[in-house]
């Protein structure tokens, strides 16, 4: 926390002196120009740098209002301060650099260091990684700044059955060959898994996020077997990416001090994303996964073996002109259709199916006054079964809202 | 501090132009911000998900309730439905179900999936089974224990979650009022008796004005054979039997087969607060009596007739009205439960061999219907009716009655299709 503290007094000492004399700061040019996969959104980030510092300091905020009735009840009208994150990054040396983020959701409920991990580039298809890695599984994952994205909610698949943001203490490898109008990436980590409180936790459903309020995740692995992630992806200027994903390893304690306590049980996720940008300029990206944990026959099936769930964004630029004073500025008319499907499965008692799932749908439109900034207006509508599959309740919200890098 | 976007410093002029423009534009965008806020507001009536009308719902606290009740009502709300369960707060680590509101989704009657089995009695003398985990089998355990298993050659019978609704009203009954139904010895010769079951009471239990003690037992009134005397008593053996939670009321997990007790417990000590044990009592003694549908439909009307004039009405007795009780709210209140509370014999196809207190194995309590035809909405759209869910239509649950209901059940089967669509159309409206 005192770390924490220091950090922000230098970025409000920064700032302090760019309201000074803001020619301290200069922007940060992205020098790649190959394709942009989704293994490059780390670095793929606005940046300050100070002077001729090698250090460069970055960031996003986003808050919205929200106004949700479910089944004609409502509690009103809240102000919510998502997240606001900061980032850090330094050029250590030559092909070897360090970058960090920190995140503070809803206020202070939860800070936490979500990526803070050295590049050792031994060569651009080399790549040593290690420290607090964000797993690639999925895109949105590794992808995930607000700015980035013209809905409000992050896709409900991406964050309750891939545990997104999930970064964990790890070391892997990772590297990208771009040639022509193609580009080719890979990753491979090992790093500390998931805990029993995905199959043991106040939700009564599988849920792989419950790991992360373990925390003692970041010091020792809770069974000593590390958790496997690799991806692989894609890229073509034009037709856009493609990438397939996989995570996978024990997550229960099943042996302490020698004895054995139980089985191993694995938990393994896979997962599709892609995205491609249509001649009319529609844009078009999501991610579909599928979880599989053992859950003991013996235990409830409230907490369900396999999972599914995933979403596909439609984005559709209406007006790219100047606006309101912006220049370059862009309107988006936009639709999120999403699904989340926590217990995939039937009854052993009647044979039918099981429920907890849900659906939504999110038309939307957004403001770009220039790329680094949205303001959004998302209405979402959703259907949410319970575990019997009994009628749905139903979900609509209206949001209002803005990210901005700064 | 994007020092790329931030504008240059322009002539005074052309800043007084820029500046009348943007402030322009600002109330433009502030007005037009406004008229959607407006037309919003209208909208959301329309494309916002309506309340279900209160006649879907069997949730919902009944009216007249204080506002220091509303709120109780509304802490045994959160606990009942929204208080799950897990190690971490002391399942288990042997249990049937891991929340109250898994049983009984929106307050409705619940579904195989937690079906729970009672196990040991098939006489009046009492369970010998209770050393080997009797009388309620929990089948499902923590990861790393064992799930209770059946002792050899225990009788054994399934019982399906009831609807919790009206539960209050039911409880507001004085003894008198239930004992005014007895006939054990059928002394009007209409072939039904009915008679309550004595149950010794807990230590917890404290008796009321009206409870009428009988060699130093008490009418049981809920349960599939009326073995719990009030909704205090049912709360806490749920709490203990089905969730593996303990309180101060009572200490000790569930026993199970071949293991000491207390055995292994990964959360010792009292697993809920004797408050929030007190909150859902409250909850449940106010939660409102079910409305009926279409009540002024003709064939509903034809229906109630039908079920009248076939005596299902001796002991779905429609109506009753509560004395005073504790609760302003449901003293001398009329309601509609269907019910006469007593205990009647069903016949051998009902007969599982399996009892509790002093109800005989083809005994069952005579549940109260109101609610039925809103049951689907808790049971993932079927119907799982009778005390073990056997029947999935209400016509097949007519049909299996057997024993003092044989008669009655005849009628029904005699009657034409027309009429009894229309006696099913009633009780679907219930």
């Amino acid at each position: 926390m005192k770390k924490i503290i220091l950090l922000l007094a230098c970025i409000i000492q920064f700032t302090t002196y760019a309201q000074v004399d803001s020619s301290l700061f200069k922007r940060v040019a992205v020098q790649d120009t190959s394709i942009q996969l989704n293994v490059d959104a780390t670095y793929n980030r606005p940046f300050l740098s100070v002077g001729k510092s090698p250090v460069a300091v970055g960031g996003y905020i986003e808050a919205n209002t929200n106004y949700a009735v479910t089944d004609g009840v409502s509690e009103g009208l809240s102000f919510q301060m998502r997240r606001m994150t900061l980032f850090l990054s330094s050029a250590i040396g030559k092909r070897v650099r360090f970058l960090s983020e920190i995140e503070f959701e809803d206020g202070t409920k939860e800070i936490n260091i979500e990526f803070a991990a050295v590049d050792f580039e031994f060569h651009p298809m080399f790549n040593l990684r290690g420290g607090i890695i964000m797993n690639p599984i999925g895109s949105f994952n590794q992808n995930h700044d607000g700015p980035k994205w013209e809905f409000i909610d992050r896709p409900i698949a991406s964050t309750t059955i891939i545990p997104s943001t999930w970064s964990n203490v790890g070391f892997g490898l990772w590297g990208k060959y771009s040639k022509n109008k193609w580009a080719f990436a890979y990753e491979a980590y090992l790093s500390n898994g998931f805990d029993d409180r995905i199959i043991d936790n106040n939700l009564n459903r599988t849920n792989l996020p419950a790991t992360k309020l373990n925390p003692d995740r970041f010091e020792e692995s809770f069974n000593g077997v590390p958790l496997t992630t690799l991806k692989t992806a894609l890229g073509h200027r034009v037709l856009g990416e493609i990438g397939i994903s996989w995570m996978g390893g024990v997550y229960n304690k099943f042996e302490e001090d020698g004895l054995v306590l139980d089985s191993r049980r694995r938990v393994d996720l896979l997962a599709i994303d892609f995205k491609t940008t249509l001649p009319i300029k529609t844009a078009i990206r999501g991610e579909w996964v599928w979880a599989f944990v053992d859950v003991p026959s013996t235990y409830s099936q409230q907490y369900g073996e396999k999972q599914r769930g995933g979403f596909i964004d439609i984005v559709q630029p209406v007006l790219r002109r100047t606006m309101l004073g912006f220049e370059k500025a862009v309107l988006n008319a936009c639709v999120r259709l999403e699904y989340a499907d926590y217990n995939v499965g039937t009854f052993n008692e009647t044979g039918g199916d099981i429920g907890d799932h849900m659906y939504a749908v999110v038309p939307a439109i957004s403001f770009r006054p220039f790329p680094q900034t949205v303001l959004r207006a998302n209405y979402r509508y959703s259907w949410t079964s319970d575990l019997l599959n009994n009628p749905p309740s139903k979900t609509a919200a209206f949001q209002f809202g803005f990210s901005t890098y700064f | 501090m994007d020092v790329n976007l931030i504008p240059k410093l322009q002539t005074k002029n052309s800043m007084t132009t820029k500046n009348s423009m943007t402030k322009n534009k600002i109330v433009l965008f502030v007005v037009t911000l406004c008229f959607i806020a407006a037309a919003c507001s209208k909208l959301t009536e329309h494309i916002a998900p309506k309340s279900p009308d209160e006649d879907q719902l069997l949730d919902g606290p009944i009216e007249g309730l204080s506002e220091l009740e509303k709120r109780q009502f509304l802490a045994g709300d959160a606990a009942f439905n929204g208080e799950l369960f897990f190690s971490g707060n002391g399942l288990g680590p042997y249990f049937v179900t891991s929340s109250c509101g898994s049983c009984h989704a929106g307050d409705g009657k619940g579904h195989p999936f937690t079906t729970l089995t009672r196990f040991g009695q098939s006489d009046t003398l009492g369970n010998t089974y209770l050393h080997l985990g009797a009388p309620q089998l929990q089948n499902r355990a923590l990861p790393g224990f064992t799930p209770e298993q059946l002792p050899a050659g225990a009788s054994f019978s399934k019982f399906m979650p009831p609807a919790n609704t009206g539960l209050g009203f039911l409880e507001a009954l004085t003894d008198s009022q239930i004992l005014a139904n007895v006939d054990v010895e059928d002394a009007n010769a209409d072939g039904i008796s009915g008679r309550v079951n004595y149950v010794t009471a807990p230590d917890f239990f404290a008796p009321l004005a009206h409870h009428q003690p009988h060699n130093g037992k008490f009418i049981g009134r809920f349960g599939k054979k009326a073995a719990a005397i009030d909704l205090l008593h049912q709360t806490v053996n749920a709490y203990n039997q089905d969730m593996g939670i303990t309180s101060d009321y009572l200490p000790n997990e569930p026993v199970m087969n071949g293991l000491s007790n207390p055995y292994f417990d990964p959360f010792p000590g009292p697993e809920v607060q004797l408050s929030t044990i007190d909150n859902v009592v409250f909850y449940l003694r106010t939660l409102k009596a079910p409305v009926q549908r279409n009540s002024s439909d003709a064939e509903v009307i034809a229906g109630k007739q039908l079920f009248l004039d076939i005596n299902c009405g001796s002991c779905h007795i429609p109506e009753w009205t509560t004395q005073q009780s504790t609760i302003a709210a449901l003293s001398n209140k009329t309601f509609y439960p269907y019910t006469d509370l007593l205990l009647h014999d069903m016949g051998s196809g009902l007969d599982d061999g399996y009892t509790e207190g002093t109800a005989l194995t083809p005994e069952w309590r005579t549940p109260p219907l109101w609610g039925l035809g809103l049951s689907m909405n808790s049971q993932g759209g079927s119907y799982f009716l009778m005390h073990d869910g056997r029947a999935t239509s209400i016509q097949q649950a007519i049909e299996l009655h057997g024993g003092e209901a044989l008669a009655a059940k005849n009628l029904f089967v005699n009657l034409s299709q027309t009429d009894k669509l229309k006696l099913i159309k009633f009780l679907e409206s219930l």
